[in-house]
């Protein structure tokens, strides 16, 4: 695990300003729903989607849009693995822990992980080039071992393929 | 070197896919995946069309009569293909509608992540507008007049496939307000998750559509009476709105008979095996197959290696044995067994795997996706990690197989809210029952040293 990274880190002398754009694109996901909390989980999203993770003082923001607590907000931040609340590098590799990558090569292909980025769970390389995290099932079990890096799904990997998979993602 | 790059990306990339080829499918026996291409690619609406695309929606619109579809899905039993194999139709037949009631919302539990569970991904990247269809039809059935699709976040070509299909189900008139010319109105969003497995339970996902923490509620009131901002709402799972389409157009007599006398549960299923096997994959087959049918089709075991239990549908499934391969899988010969028929895609486990390492893997999948509501379940199931882990180290104490047992137990149906918990106890009681000397190895201290403490769980 991580250690924790410090309030000051967290949150710029500044604040945060919603980028008009992301203001926007939340406006518009209001209009599938019947009230605007059901927008959060797409909000949450729309920000990480620009700043790679969700910063404490864009709960607020979100939430003065939204027209709903910071509360609501904050209680689904840190309830969905999806929606990072420290930053994260940029390329998120998701590894696959569940049972059927368990059974073809998980425990290698994790190890052969940590030992190419150098960093554990929730560890993000010096270079900020990518953070690990595990995953539920990825749904590509006929593809076992599995694993995600940011929007491309990968499998079977072997630990030999890790490399020239990683170069992919400068 | 960067010239090379994308090819080599391309070579390890995921694709789902069926290992059956378009000369073994046809629309008489093959519902589900008759229209799918040899090449994988999607099926798009102009060449659907021409494949009998949106001809049940053409068909129950003309006759105009939502309760008969209902009628049909009940007497063609289509039961639930999440898992719990609930009757689709007697589900519909539940919903409030009528009088004052206001029209609710049909909602698609697409949040696939059951480990082991590759099913309904296939579905939406290769034939969306079945999906479409079936939910239109649902829509029909149940009064909807908005419908979504719960889509986990992490599938991501769905979600492209999904909306292309539905803005091309819309701008041909298939979705919108009168719909080919009946005047019943329904449209579709794609909701996508952002991770946790509990977004699957039918109420936590109606939580989190409304934008919440993906608690369950209290049942009752169930969805069809109160759902989604306190509306009827439906939740049905991909596979299953996908045999809709087929139940209206054919008939319930039809679809009975696609199982033959295999089993009385009617119609097909996309069973596949994953785990150590030659080919891992999906076929769709008759309803009632056997495991030993479909591990044929897998090609047996990967390197001859000994089957030495399977789960037959996902984690939250019992463990059965070789002995039961020969069962014809369906939702109540598989109960009977002590497991589920769960999602009908098999993972097999090796003789030389530890069944203690397994389940220590199984429980930690469950304590970390538990949502925290209920004590048994936020509690209960990291301790059990705790005591697997240890077994797994021979660092047991004397008395932790039967605490493992208790916890398996205070665990079960009907001591939390919803099954998350009962899934998570019945791999861990089966394994128990089969194979407890493989625990008992574990056993390495006398009751009451301590163990080492606190090892940390969930590592995230």
């Amino acid at each position: 695990m991580a250690e924790p990274v410090s309030t000051s880190t967290l949150i710029g002398s500044d604040g945060f300003e919603l980028h008009p754009a992301d203001e926007t694109a939340i406006l518009e996901q209001l209009k599938h729903y019947e009230q605007p909390q059901a927008a959060c989980i797409d909000a949450l999203k729309i920000v990480q989607r620009r700043h790679g993770w969700v910063p404490d003082d864009a709960i607020p923001a979100i939430a003065r849009v939204l027209g709903i607590g910071p509360g609501a907000v904050e209680g689904v931040a840190t309830f969905y693995s999806l929606i990072f609340r420290q930053p994260v590098g940029r390329h998120v590799v998701l590894v696959c822990d569940s049972s059927s990558c368990f059974l073809t090569g998980f425990d290698e292909l994790k190890q052969a992980l940590v030992n190419e980025l150098g960093v554990d769970y929730g560890g993000t390389t010096s270079d900020n080039r990518f953070t690990l995290l595990p995953v539920c099932c990825l749904g590509a079990c006929d593809g076992a071992p599995a694993l995600m890096i940011d929007n491309d799904t990968y499998g079977p990997v072997t630990p030999d393929d890790l490399p020239r998979l990683l170069e992919g993602y400068p | 070197m960067s010239q090379s790059i994308p090819s080599q990306r391309q070579s390890t990339q995921y694709r789902s896919r069926l290992l059956q080829p378009e000369t073994e499918r046809s629309a008489d026996t093959h519902p589900l995946t008759w229209r799918l291409r040899d090449d994988g690619e999607a099926v798009w609406l102009d060449e659907y069309l021409r494949k009998d695309g949106y001809q049940s929606v053409r068909k129950a619109l003309n006759e105009g009569d939502p309760q008969a579809v209902i009628a049909n899905m009940k007497e063609a039993n289509v039961r639930g293909r999440g898992g719990a194999g609930f009757s689709a139709g007697l589900k519909w037949s539940l919903t409030l509608q009528g009088g004052d009631m206001p029209r609710g919302y049909l909602i698609c539990n697409a949040d696939e992540m059951e480990p082991g569970t590759f099913k309904d991904r296939l579905l939406m990247e290769q034939q969306p507008h079945l999906l479409i269809e079936g939910m239109i039809l649902g829509a029909y059935a149940n009064n909807s007049f908005y419908g979504y699709i719960f889509l986990r976040g992490e599938y991501v070509e769905s979600a492209r496939v999904l909306n292309r299909a539905i803005d091309e189900a819309r701008e041909a008139g298939w979705l919108g307000p009168d719909i080919n010319g009946s005047g019943f109105d329904f449209d579709i969003a794609v909701h996508t998750g952002a991770g946790r497995y509990i977004c699957g339970e039918e109420t936590a996902l109606i939580n989190s559509l409304e934008g919440k923490r993906a608690n369950p509620r209290a049942k009752p009131p169930f969805p069809g009476q109160s759902g989604a901002w306190g509306k009827p709402s439906v939740v049905n799972n991909v596979e299953t709105l996908c045999n809709v389409p087929a139940v209206i157009l054919n008939g319930a007599d039809w679809y009975q008979g696609l199982s033959g006398d295999r089993t009385k549960d009617g119609g097909t299923k996309l069973y596949g095996v994953s785990g150590p096997v030659e080919k891992p994959g999906l076929w769709e087959l008759p309803m009632g197959t056997t495991g030993a049918e479909i591990l044929e089709r897998a090609g047996g075991m990967r390197d001859n290696r000994q089957l030495k239990a399977w789960l037959p549908g996902g984690a939250s499934t019992g463990f059965l044995l070789p002995e039961h391969l020969d069962l014809p899988l369906d939702f109540d010969t598989v109960g009977k067994e002590g497991s589920r028929l769960g999602t009908g895609l098999l993972t097999v486990v090796p003789q030389e795997m530890s069944m203690v390492a397994l389940m220590r893997n199984l429980e930690e999948f469950f304590a970390r996706e538990s949502c925290g509501w209920c004590t048994p379940c936020r509690d209960g199931l990291p301790w059990t990690v705790k005591l697997l882990q240890a077994l797994e180290h021979g660092q047991g104490e004397e008395g932790d197989i039967e605490l493992l047992d208790k916890l398996a137990a205070d665990c079960g149906p009907g001591l939390t809210f919803c099954a998350h918990a009962p899934g998570a106890a019945m791999p861990l009681e089966t394994a128990l029952r089969h194979f407890r000397h493989e625990f008992e190895q574990g056993v390495g201290k006398p009751r009451g040293e301590a163990h080492e403490d606190p090892i940390p769980v969930g590592q995230v």
